[in-house]
């Protein structure tokens, strides 16, 4: 078996006095698709940007236990949260590609990183660009704005600029909420794909997709991890009662 | 129960509605109605001069025999005082905004948002008070001029008036950038200050723009600090460091002295024209911008 990519150790996550995360344990396997699920406000979110410290943009969060990303406890005091950031990217819930051209928005991260050179702006361009589908429609407007984009366009462009820079998990907060029905089942596709390359953590709360894309789900509530399995197990045959109550649609 | 409108409420409501609308409607007339009366009174002045005499005559000797109506250094000065400003004002006045708008933190930002507001409360004359006493000597000490009242002093002090306009309008557009940008900024590797000038700052640039163009606004209005600070001579300025005047000051210190309907008279009528078109372009401009940034929310 794969050594864990991302692990959390008793994470405990708090907004001032509410506690958001309860002791999280999780385990994430390198190279395949893994779902957090659960109802609307259960910390599946918080969760997914606790493992690239995005909550540590929010005044008044404090953190409590360990997640390590290869090893690496990212919440060590001498952690360099730039350089973890771009091994662990982010896709978010709406589409936010840069108010920029297409080929900026791609270009952003390797010229930060300053690996432009290293890859060449075409490979670059080509590369990402065919990796989510979007070469053969874009590759002749490359210099028009994203902003021009269709939302599931925009939204394969935001997966491209993540590539671009070559993370080793890719983050995704509820990737698909703002698309309809055919997008959604083209982007995942799309994260069908991907998973031969990278690690994926896919917040959803869609069961059915999470039950269609995913190797193993994690089921949460109320800021706890109440069930962490084989997707096709926790659909099947849950453990916890709260779990097949929930995606037996009596909550949620 | 039906609810019903008594005759009562629909007379107040017709009422309230055409007191609206003429509210509305006479600040369009207003303004097309002084603009009418500055060419009235300003186009007369093209039976003593060419419009070309004018815009680009080099001498203003209003009462001279025979007198000569060129305002060319008085735009000059007007150009090299606001640009002179601007030069001062737009990096100070974004970098403050965007320390305001991203860096400060909390409590810090009121006071300073307060502080920069509080400088639009100072009138005018006490800015070009503080000029005239204050900054004027040193700038003659510093400088080695017979003179500290320049247009580089004027330029200072006007720059510190554009200031509050600018970064408060400056720091709007930044704070306004989607919150999502900043994210993916961040989440791609990109350091805060990374965050900032490639993303943050290029979203919010229509804005920027807008600001910028405010400040000058103000600048290139602004009569009673340059009367005070420029030293008021007008010939056509070389550097910085040598006294202008401005078209503002020239009509507020000429118009007392003038006989009404005069050629002098008609001049000054002219020069608000200038005056107006100048400020008008300006603030169209900035307007654009502000349309565009709205556009990209």
């Amino acid at each position: 078996m794969d050594q864990p990519i991302v692990q959390t150790r008793g994470l405990n996550l708090y907004y001032g006095d509410f506690q958001a995360l309860k002791d999280i344990n999780l385990s994430i396997k390198p190279r395949q698709i893994t779902a957090l699920i659960g109802p609307s406000g259960c910390g599946k979110s918080t969760l997914l940007r606790a493992i690239n410290r995005m909550n540590d943009l929010i005044a008044g969060v404090r953190v409590e236990g360990e997640v390590f990303i290869g090893g690496e406890n990212i919440y060590a005091p001498d952690m360099d949260i730039v350089a973890m950031r771009k091994r662990v990217g982010m896709v978010f819930q709406r589409p936010n590609p840069f108010p920029l051209s297409i080929k900026e928005n791609i270009t952003f991260g390797p010229i930060i990183h300053n690996t432009l050179k290293q890859e060449g702006l075409d490979n670059l361009l080509e590369r990402t660009l065919q990796a989510v589908m979007l070469w053969d429609t874009l590759k002749d407007r490359l210099n028009q704005s994203a902003l021009s984009l269709s939302l599931e366009q925009r939204q394969r462009l935001c997966i491209a600029r993540l590539l671009a820079v070559m993370p080793d998990v890719l983050l995704m907060d509820e990737p698909c909420s703002a698309l309809d029905p055919a997008a959604t089942q083209r982007i995942e596709e799309l994260l069908h794909e991907l998973k031969a390359q990278y690690t994926i953590i896919i917040v959803t709360h869609n069961m059915q997709q999470a039950a269609r894309v995913s190797a193993e789900c994690g089921f949460m509530l109320l800021g706890e991890l109440v069930e962490f399995s084989e997707t096709g197990q926790m659909f099947t045959n849950p453990t916890d009662q709260r779990t097949e109550d929930y995606i037996s649609g009596r909550y949620g | 129960m039906r609810t019903t409108t008594t005759p009562l409420q629909r007379i107040w409501e017709f009422f309230v509605e055409k007191l609206i609308f003429l509210s509305g409607f006479t600040a369009i007339i207003f303004v097309v109605l002084l603009f009418l009366f500055l060419l009235k009174e300003g186009l007369a002045v093209f039976k003593t001069v060419s419009p070309q005499e004018f815009i680009a005559g080099k001498s203003w000797y209003p009462i001279s025999k025979p007198p000569q109506f060129g305002i060319l250094p008085l735009i000059l000065g007007s150009l090299a005082v606001t640009i002179g400003a601007a030069a001062i004002a737009v990096p100070f006045g974004v970098a403050s905004a965007v320390y305001i708008a991203e860096v400060a933190p909390p409590r810090l930002k009121e006071y300073l948002k307060v502080g920069i507001e509080l400088i639009a409360a100072i009138p005018s004359v006490v800015i070009g008070f503080i000029g005239m006493v204050a900054l004027a000597p040193i700038v003659a000490n510093v400088f080695d001029l017979p003179t500290g009242l320049t247009a580089l002093s004027a330029s200072l002090m006007l720059a510190l008036m554009a200031m509050p306009t600018t970064v408060s309008i400056a720091e709007d557009a930044i704070s306004g950038v989607p919150r999502e940008y900043k994210e993916a900024a961040l989440a791609l590797g990109a350091t805060h200050w990374q965050a900032i000038y490639r993303v943050i700052l290029r979203a919010a640039a229509p804005g920027i723009l807008a600001a910028v163009m405010l400040g000058i606004g103000r600048v290139i209005g602004e009569t009673m600090a340059v009367m005070m600070i420029t030293g008021n001579s007008a010939q056509i300025p070389h550097t910085l460091l040598q006294p202008v005047r401005t078209l503002t000051a020239t009509i507020a210190a000429e118009m007392g002295e003038t006989m009404r309907g005069s050629p002098h008279y008609t001049a000054l009528f002219a020069i608000g024209i200038v005056l107006f078109l100048i400020t008008f372009i300006v603030n169209f401009t900035a307007d654009l911008f502000l349309r565009r940034a709205e556009a990209r929310r």
